[in-house]
């Protein structure tokens, strides 16, 4: 446990001394919301129907950003191969940066979802717990994915072109079930239906991170 | 001990090795050469466990049946690259090793390792603004930070200055004298000779000479490696 924690700890001081993730997630993720304020315009009070949608379209594609730079950071001098040396199961890699990505993605989240409450003009009060959870379980199944893909796309040439042609069709279970249940948290609060997309979200998740727990020694290793 | 049998590496058609037959007991120190592409790296690479063999049987005591990953503990493995994270100080990496490999990990007790490599008083700085040959050093205190039974070397004295292989070369002979086992993979004829007590020749990935030092002096040794070399 304190290796994945050790390796939390060191993609956290990383970033928060580069900036590197962080900075483009939320810079491209703040474009798709603008980009979608307009083109949303002229919905007025519909608009709030739309946001669902884009909100996750934003965390997805800030999410990818992260994700590729995740192994990239340990690609540069070999850091990969050190990690790989770690004397206890590589899964500890894993989940070490997986939970990091986790975080940054949900510190951007929380930041796009404000910016989309300013340019969409929202109010939320009791909803904030419910999409709190709701972008949490979506965000683990995101990056429980994400992380070993990435993992995968780093040893090759096209490793930014190759994670989202493999991670979206992956994912779309995730985000098809995140946007449904943000949508019924904005427009309907009908809170007892959100049990059916938050179930698929919750099995995803744990079935693809043992799934990839169990493969990532695997993947890694030339 | 490690033992590997009839090693076979594949990239596609391309063996890097080939029938690869090596015994290696326990406090030996192998000095291994070749030309490039002989295949020195993927068995270091091999024998660190970063590397699945195609086809053949590797033994490594303890045993690969030993827990998962319980082996990787007892080796240390300093390739090419540094494996250092240059947003990072020279401590703050140490650091990180000796939580991931259970050793202590406070202040004192790294800062000790740093002055081994003689990067004493260099603990704040960032990684970024160390020489190569600075970054060789705190590669070295990395590596064999946790105290591993085995030592694999890939071209370790790569960017050190004088003073530097001075240090290394010390570093080697007390690990040596320590009981460790020490591989090391190496351009510097004159060097790897003068280091190791055995002589081990790659070519085409598999071992074309193997030869205790006293049997030959450095000229027959010479003479033997520049066919081979060729």
């Amino acid at each position: 446990m304190h290796k994945i924690w050790a390796i939390f700890r060191k993609d956290l001081l990383i970033e928060f001394r580069t900036k590197d993730s962080l900075t483009a997630m939320l810079f491209f993720g703040i474009v798709v919301l603008v980009v979608f304020n307009f083109a949303l315009g002229s919905l007025h009070q519909a608009v709030r129907s739309a946001v669902p949608g884009v909100l996750w379209v934003a965390f997805a594609f800030s999410g990818t950003l992260g994700l590729n730079r995740l192994f990239a950071v340990e690609k540069e001098n070999g850091c990969l191969q050190g990690l790989l040396m770690i004397p206890a199961d590589r899964g500890a890699v894993y989940l070490g940066k997986m939970l990091a990505s986790c975080f940054f993605m949900l510190i951007a989240e929380a930041v796009l979802f404000i910016a989309a409450l300013v340019l969409f003009n929202l109010t939320v009060r009791n909803e904030i717990p419910w999409l709190m959870l709701v972008f949490v379980v979506g965000t683990l199944g995101f990056t429980a994915v994400g992380t070993l893909l990435s993992a995968i796309a780093v040893n090759t040439r096209l490793r930014e072109v190759l994670l989202p042609l493999m991670l979206f069709p992956v994912i779309l279970p995730i985000l098809i079930n995140a946007v449904e249940a943000t949508d019924i948290i904005l427009n309907s609060a009908d809170y007892g239906a959100l049990k059916l997309p938050l179930t698929v979200m919750s099995a995803f998740t744990i079935i693809f991170a043992t799934i990839s727990y169990l493969l990532f020694e695997r993947v890694l290793e030339e | 001990m490690i033992e590997a049998r009839n090693l076979g590496k594949y990239f596609g058609r391309f063996a890097a090795l080939n029938n690869l037959h090596l015994t290696v007991s326990d406090g030996e120190f192998i000095a291994l050469f070749g030309k490039n592409g002989a295949g020195k790296t993927t068995l270091l690479r091999i024998l660190a466990g970063l590397s699945r063999p195609s086809r053949g049987e590797l033994k490594i005591k303890p045993s690969r049946q030993a827990p998962p990953g319980a082996v990787r503990g007892h080796i240390g493995y300093l390739s090419h690259e540094t494996s250092l994270y240059m947003d990072l100080t020279a401590v703050e990496n140490l650091r990180f090793h000796a939580r991931l490999t259970d050793v202590p990990s406070d202040d004192r007790a790294l800062a000790m390792r740093m002055q081994q490599v003689g990067l004493a008083g260099r603990e704040r700085d960032p990684v970024r603004n160390f020489s190569r040959g600075m970054q060789q050093r705190l590669a070295i205190a990395r590596a064999f930070l946790h105290n591993p039974d085995i030592l694999l070397l890939d071209e370790p004295f790569t960017g050190l200055d004088s003073s530097g292989c001075d240090f290394f070369k010390s570093f080697l002979a007390a690990a040596h004298a320590d009981g460790k086992t020490c591989i090391m993979a190496i351009h510097d004829t004159r060097l790897g000779y003068e280091i190791a007590e055995r002589l081990v020749v790659i070519s085409r990935g598999a071992v074309a000479l193997d030869a205790a030092k006293p049997s030959l002096d450095y000229a027959q040794f010479r003479e033997k490696l520049e066919p081979l070399l060729a």
